[in-house]
């Protein structure tokens, strides 16, 4: 299967522009970037657009009940990506957004890696990775055995599928017809030493997904209404588990920080740092 | 045991709809009267144990009890981070059962030789661990595994093993089995060392040797109270096990009562297996044999430390 966006297989960064919710996203990631003084700047970044159209349109859930039984579960696999995950949750009002500020201090509930016993609406404990499909394949099945209409939606990195047992889970979810599981991969082509290719080449990715059982999709990860007519076109009623290819930019909204692996995870930033990814936001088309 | 403790899990999913069976590629018609009558509950996943323990993790999230089964080896070295995050982590009621604890295997060599799963595996913080002595008594535990909080690694053994526990004995998880009270020798053994502890027993007896000898088959939590009140009437205490000496419920024993025995702590001696792999093939008996297991070593050690010390 060829990819159907062949700018953004190849690697280039997306240049898509942000709205002001995009960018409204982005300063509580700063907030929280300031109070810890450190954080996976460049994977939670790339994330954005992916978690607020899945909150924003696609999920269901209730933040004064985030363990409705009925509602749909949202597994950041990628664990290290939480600070896209507690921006969009704190937006919703799973909890108050000034526990962004606290963020990796002692005692608080949001840490380096999503807890699940702490953080209201983070359905597993993550940051091991590769973990979060499997978890995802027992949720989704529970859900049928139980007569659930809960969806499920685990969020990869690319980096994280190196891992074998994604792709145990890949098979298992294919034996099981879970058509209410969908994998969404953040496909940012940046790992943490290098890029994906020179690390450990996952293309071609939408074929893998497809040779595996799943029903593939690709969209730029951060176009806002594609993403939306992506999540929307999944079918309801399927034998099929879902796979949406996101092709994104590490370090999406911080031009100094796209693509560098250098803002894979960074620490100690100056006033003039942290006023600098204010202004590239200011500035971002 | 293996068989009593499948019928097990199968009588416990009749009554109760949160059990569920998951094995990775087990022998043909393996639990085939539950895939029968609850086939909705049975899931055969394949040999993807990195998977399995995950995917039962999520189900455990979501209300179920799942049993998941293959060799020992295989489900605690293959997917221990899994273990350790999904399960663990979450504290989840995972139950994992282990075939053919400890040297079951030996004919097949190091890699299929459980001979560390209860060290690594009592390390984990929330984690349950239980070596059954014999099949009544993992009949008897089983009931129990449906209400405990928490994962729980079962450690099976070979099967038609002889059979040393009795309904006269409470059977509890967490709670040890006193099955002779301590004399100057204190035996605690589990799994097949039970069935040792008590023949050397014997064996001490014939030489006017009082000797006492607990069934550990819970080595966490450990039941710190009766190995502390048992530990004290003895001069000296020799732990039993099919595992290494490094780590295992020897080591439990021995942290036990070093934190909890003040003033007074007997000898202690740690019976088990070499910190090596064990390739000489043969047989479970010969194996145990050949690392100095046997009733009549047993016995011989614990008589010749009491000489020394008196």
């Amino acid at each position: 299967m060829q990819s159907e966006i062949p700018q953004l297989a190849a690697g280039k960064a997306t240049t898509t522009s942000m709205d002001e919710r995009s960018k409204h996203l982005r300063r509580l990631v700063i907030t929280a970037l300031q109070g810890a003084d450190r954080g996976h700047i460049g994977p939670s970044l790339s994330l954005i657009e992916i978690l607020r159209v899945l909150y924003d349109s696609f999920l269901n859930y209730d933040p004064a009940h985030p363990r409705w039984p009925l509602r749909d579960r949202c597994i950041l696999s990628k664990g290290h990506g939480c600070l896209a995950l507690y921006a969009i949750l704190a937006d919703k009002g799973f909890f108050p957004q000034e526990e962004l500020s606290n963020f990796c201090a002692k005692g608080a509930i949001l840490g380096g890696n999503p807890e699940a016993n702490k953080v209201p609406g983070v359905e597993a404990s993550t940051g091991a990775l590769g973990h979060g499909l499997s978890i995802g394949v027992g949720m989704a099945l529970a859900a049928n055995l139980q007569k659930r209409p809960s969806k499920v939606v685990v969020i990869t990195g690319d980096g994280e599928i190196n891992e074998g047992s994604i792709w145990e889970a890949a098979m298992s979810a294919a034996k099981h017809q879970l058509g209410n599981l969908t994998v969404v991969v953040d496909y940012n082509k940046l790992q943490s030493y290098s890029t994906t290719k020179e690390v450990l080449d996952l293309d071609p990715m939408a074929d893998k997904w497809q040779s595996f059982g799943f029903a593939v999709q690709e969209v730029d990860g951060h176009d806002v209404n594609a993403l939306q007519q992506v999540f929307a076109a999944i079918p309801q009623q399927s034998t099929k588990p879902n796979a949406v290819i996101c092709h994104t930019v590490t370090g999406k909204g911080f031009p100094f920080a796209e693509n560098d692996p250098a803002w894979h995870h960074k620490s100690y930033f100056s006033p003039e740092q942290i006023e600098k990814m204010y202004r590239a936001l200011e500035m971002y088309p | 045991m293996r068989q009593r403790c499948l019928s097990g899990i199968y009588e416990l999913a009749k009554t109760d709809s949160r059990v569920l069976f998951i094995g990775s590629d087990l022998g043909q018609g393996t639990l085939d009267e539950f895939r029968r009558d609850m086939p909705e509950r049975y899931f055969m996943e394949g040999i993807t144990e990195q998977h399995i323990i995950g995917m039962a993790a999520g189900l455990a999230m979501e209300g179920y009890i799942p049993f998941v089964n293959t060799s020992a080896t295989f489900l605690t070295r293959r997917c221990y981070e899994q273990i350790a995050i999904d399960v663990c982590l979450h504290k989840l009621p995972v139950r994992l059962v282990g075939n053919g604890g400890g040297l079951v295997y030996a004919p097949l060599g190091p890699t299929h030789q459980a001979t560390e799963d209860i060290a690594i595996l009592r390390s984990l913080p929330n984690m349950t661990v239980v070596v059954p002595a014999d099949a009544d008594e993992m009949q008897r535990l089983m009931p129990q595994t449906a209400t405990w909080p928490g994962p729980i690694y079962i450690r099976l053994a070979k099967g038609k093993d002889p059979i040393v526990s009795s309904d006269l004995v409470e059977c509890k998880i967490g709670k040890a089995a006193v099955l002779r009270e301590a004399g100057s020798v204190l035996f605690i053994a589990n799994g097949v060392m039970v069935h040792r502890a008590l023949m050397a027993a014997d064996l001490l007896a014939d030489e006017r040797i009082g000797c006492g000898v607990i069934n550990l088959h819970t080595v966490k939590p450990l039941d710190v109270q009766t190995l502390v009140t048992q530990a004290k009437k003895a001069d000296i205490v020799i732990t039993l096990e099919e595992h290494t000496t490094v780590g295992g419920m020897g080591s439990a024993v021995m942290e036990a009562l070093v934190d909890n025995m003040h003033g007074y702590l007997p000898v202690i001696k740690r019976l088990g297996l070499p910190d090596s792999y064990i390739s000489d093939y043969g047989s479970q008996k010969s194996a145990l044999a050949s690392h100095g297991l046997e009733p009549h070593h047993i016995a011989s050690l614990a008589a010749k430390t009491l000489r020394t010390i008196n």
